[in-house]
């Protein structure tokens, strides 16, 4: 078991490396150092300032001993405003340039570099937007593993009869609506005081105010409500909803099938005594896996629906990261996607093993 | 601003009335297909599967209407008239040398008839997701393949690289490789150098290594092959057909090898974990005795016999790639800001959504139809290739 962790966790450091290596390669292209320099000075640089300006802010090196600084296992670059004479460098501290800085600052010090677009420093910036993105993926577990395992048990507890149907077709209809889609239409459906149920609502006295949900979420940063936070929330559960619900109901018809439940049945256990206590347990193994294995499509989900309700958490960062070619806040959201697909696949099969004794990791 | 407006009973009836040539090419299919469906293989079983029915009816619906796009639109998909700014939906056009006299499904921020942009969208969609999602699988065949009949260190290192694109999050992939940056510098022409060479390396293996003992015949098919595949080649992945016959300009380019290079490690695994259970079978170890070369177990022993797991993940696959489209289009990456794909539309017109729904709604619901129907063909050829 130990060595079994040992050399997942290695392969995990690989891919890490390698990936954020790609993104380095990918951020640093001429191009787009251009026009992050473009950005960042001024938006009529000749060709001649904007390799002047890349000098002075550290990009001009071999792109390898830039991502050696990054890691920390090369010393940070050191220069000079050429106007000023200040001392410029990796390393200093921006907000007190004065302070005497270290020689290496990179991953391997705790540093994370600092962000082009927000002038924070990233893992400040990365800790306040995954508190946000946090919330929201809590409520959408919450939400969507219980009704999707709900759903799914009682489609596959009987196959073929008109609930299994009935269900099934509204799961495959949830996994063919990407956030983009659903989000979309709930906005025009529940979240506008002109169109959709609100003011029909509103007509009949049902609610008070403009409409039922708020179609931005950009409140729910500091206070939560039912109002700001439900239609992000129902947004990105949609779409796995109906693909764990699916799994579920595969598991449990295969689960129905089985030698022991017509056992059961034979001997007089109810249908319900069976469902609840022979059937079930045995058929939450494999949704187990397909749960955890979800997390990193939901990441994508955050993605758009962050983007279309405004709500500033990790997705929204990442978007704003790259739509600006923010190297190091880039790199740094990659590095939590990773860990999170990464470890989303370690604790699933860590947990198969654990949950199904027929299996053993040699 | 008010208009004159159709009733709703109206609208639906124009919009069913343009959608005349879809209905008849729709009837067509069924009278043709039904009869015969005993001897059409597992084409011919859909039709005893209910899902199955209504999924192939709703994709064939979006492929007849990307077929006759051009007698089911309304309006040119960019022509702007003012007065219809954000028109409501069945706005008759203001009078003057109009073609068709209405609005249907009403008018977008820049005054575009939306339903004639959402049927050009809808023949955008229906070129690029189910050619991507092809390439994808002849690259994840190619490649998985070897992988799983050989095992070893290829498989390794093959499956670090699977594994390695697939932990990149999609949208992040997306916004490193459909940038202008990256156009400039011609990484996509230089990965579809790549990827599309990987198609016609398929196709010549595949028929050499079944005519290898006939070397005519072999010779005549693989030149064929051979002068065709270069010839989409040239126009496909340097847009230097000389004959002008394929073109693809470098927007779309980027795009198609982005979709391409997000789906092949998953058909990859796909293929490459089919091949680990099958190569164990009987007919691979009498092939083995029989002296065949590992290429024609492959490909003519393992592969047909993986198809069936293979055709329903495809149908799934375009309807993924249709959203992967879809997350493109929402993002403003890749399409010109005025191209009526769907995913661009519902950007476009997710802004005024909460006064304006017509111009995201359409589009949405178009994109939402076709996937779910590719969901249910591909439901209903699981079950009908699971009963035999």
């Amino acid at each position: 078991m130990l060595k079994f962790l040992a050399r997942r966790i290695g392969t995990m450091l690989l891919t890490a490396l390698c990936l954020t290596f790609i993104v380095f390669v990918l951020t640093n292209l001429h191009p787009n150092l251009e026009r992050l320099a473009k950005t960042q000075a001024s938006a009529r640089m000749t060709d001649a300032q904007v390799q002047t300006w890349l000098q002075q802010h550290g990009y001009a090196e071999p792109m390898l001993t830039r991502y050696g600084e990054w890691l920390g296992i090369v010393p940070g670059w050191t220069g000079k405003n050429a106007e000023t004479g200040k001392p410029t460098g990796r390393c200093l501290n921006p907000n007190d340039p004065a302070a005497p800085a270290p020689t290496f600052c990179g991953v391997a010090q705790g540093y994370w570099g600092f962000s082009t677009v927000f002038h924070d420093p990233v893992s400040q910036i990365l800790t306040v937007r995954l508190e946000a993105t946090g919330w929201l993926m809590l409520w959408v577990i919450i939400v969507m593993i219980p009704t999707s395992l709900v759903v799914g048990i009682l489609a596959g507890m009987r196959e073929g009869t008109r609930m299994d149907r009935i269900l099934s077709t509204l799961s495959i209809a949830s996994t063919a609506t990407p956030e983009y889609v659903s989000g979309v239409v709930l906005i025009a459906l529940l979240g506008s005081t002109i169109v959709g149920l609100s003011p029909i609502l509103h007509h009949w006295g049902l609610i008070h105010g403009g409409a039922l949900f708020k179609g931005s979420a950009a409140s729910a940063l500091s206070h939560r409500t039912f109002e700001n936070f439900t239609l992000p929330v129902v947004t990105v559960s949609l779409y796995g909803t109906g693909y764990i619900a699916r799994m579920t109901r595969a598991s449990m018809t295969e689960v129905m099938t089985a030698q022991y439940i017509r056992t059961a049945r034979l001997k007089g256990v109810s249908f319900r005594s069976v469902v609840l206590k022979h059937a079930l347990r045995n058929a939450l193994i494999a949704p187990f896996t397909v749960i955890m294995l979800q997390i990193p499509w939901l990441l994508n989900g955050v993605v758009i629906t962050e983007t279309l309700f405004n709500y500033k958490g990790f997705g929204w960062t990442l978007v704003q990261a790259a739509e600006n070619n923010d190297i190091e806040l880039l790199l740094g959201c990659s590095v939590v996607a990773v860990v999170v697909v990464l470890l989303t696949q370690l604790i699933s099969d860590i947990g198969y093993v654990y949950l199904n004794p027929r299996i053993r990791i040699s | 601003m008010t208009h004159n407006t159709l009733s709703t009973l109206a609208i639906i009836g124009h919009v069913a009335l343009r959608f005349l040539p879809v209905w008849i090419a729709l009837v067509a299919t069924f009278a043709v297909s039904i009869p015969f469906k005993r001897r059409l293989g597992l084409y011919g079983k859909l039709f005893d599967s209910p899902i199955g029915m209504v999924g192939f009816t709703i994709v064939m619906f979006w492929v007849y209407t990307a077929i006759f796009a051009n007698l089911v639109m309304t309006e040119d998909p960019l022509y702007q008239i003012v007065q219809l700014k954000n028109a409501s939906i069945g706005s008759i056009l203001p009078k003057g040398s109009h073609n068709y006299p209405y609005y249907l499904l009403g008018g977008d921020n820049l005054a575009r008839d939306v339903f004639s942009r959402m049927v050009a969208g809808a023949r955008l969609v229906l070129v690029i997701a189910p050619a991507a999602t092809a390439v994808a699988y002849t690259v994840g065949i190619t490649l998985g393949l070897p992988a799983g009949y050989y095992g070893g260190r290829r498989d390794a290192a093959l499956t670090f690289i699977a594994n390695l694109v697939l932990a990149f999050p999609v949208i992040l992939l997306f916004y490193l490789l459909v940038t202008p940056a990256i156009r400039q510098l011609g990484i996509p022409m230089a990965l579809a150098a790549v990827l599309f060479l990987i198609p016609i390396v398929f196709v010549v293996v595949l028929l050499n290594s079944r005519f290898y003992t006939q070397p005519a015949r072999r010779n005549l098919y693989v030149g064929v092959a051979l002068v065709v595949g270069l010839w989409m080649y040239a126009g496909a992945a340097f847009n230097a057909d000389p004959l002008g016959l394929f073109e693809m300009d470098p927007n779309k380019l980027n795009i198609f090898v982005a979709v391409v290079f997000v789906n092949s490690p998953t058909v990859f695994r796909i293929v490459r974990g089919l091949t680990f259970d099958i190569k164990s079978r009987d007919y691979v170890a009498a092939a083995q005795t029989r002296g065949e070369g590992p290429w024609y177990i492959m490909l003519w022993e393992i592969l047909p016999n993986a198809r069936g797991p293979l055709i329903v993940d495809f149908c799934l696959r375009i309807g993924y790639t249709t959203i992967l489209l879809g997350t493109l289009g929402f993002f403003g990456l890749g399409f010109s800001p005025e191209s009526p794909d769907w995913g661009s539309t519902i950007n476009a017109g997710s802004k005024l959504l909460s006064f304006y729904p017509a111009p995201a709604i359409v589009p949405a619901v178009s994109l939402m139809s076709l996937v779910l129907g590719l969901n249910l063909l591909a439901d209903g050829l699981r079950e009908e290739s699971l009963r035999d």
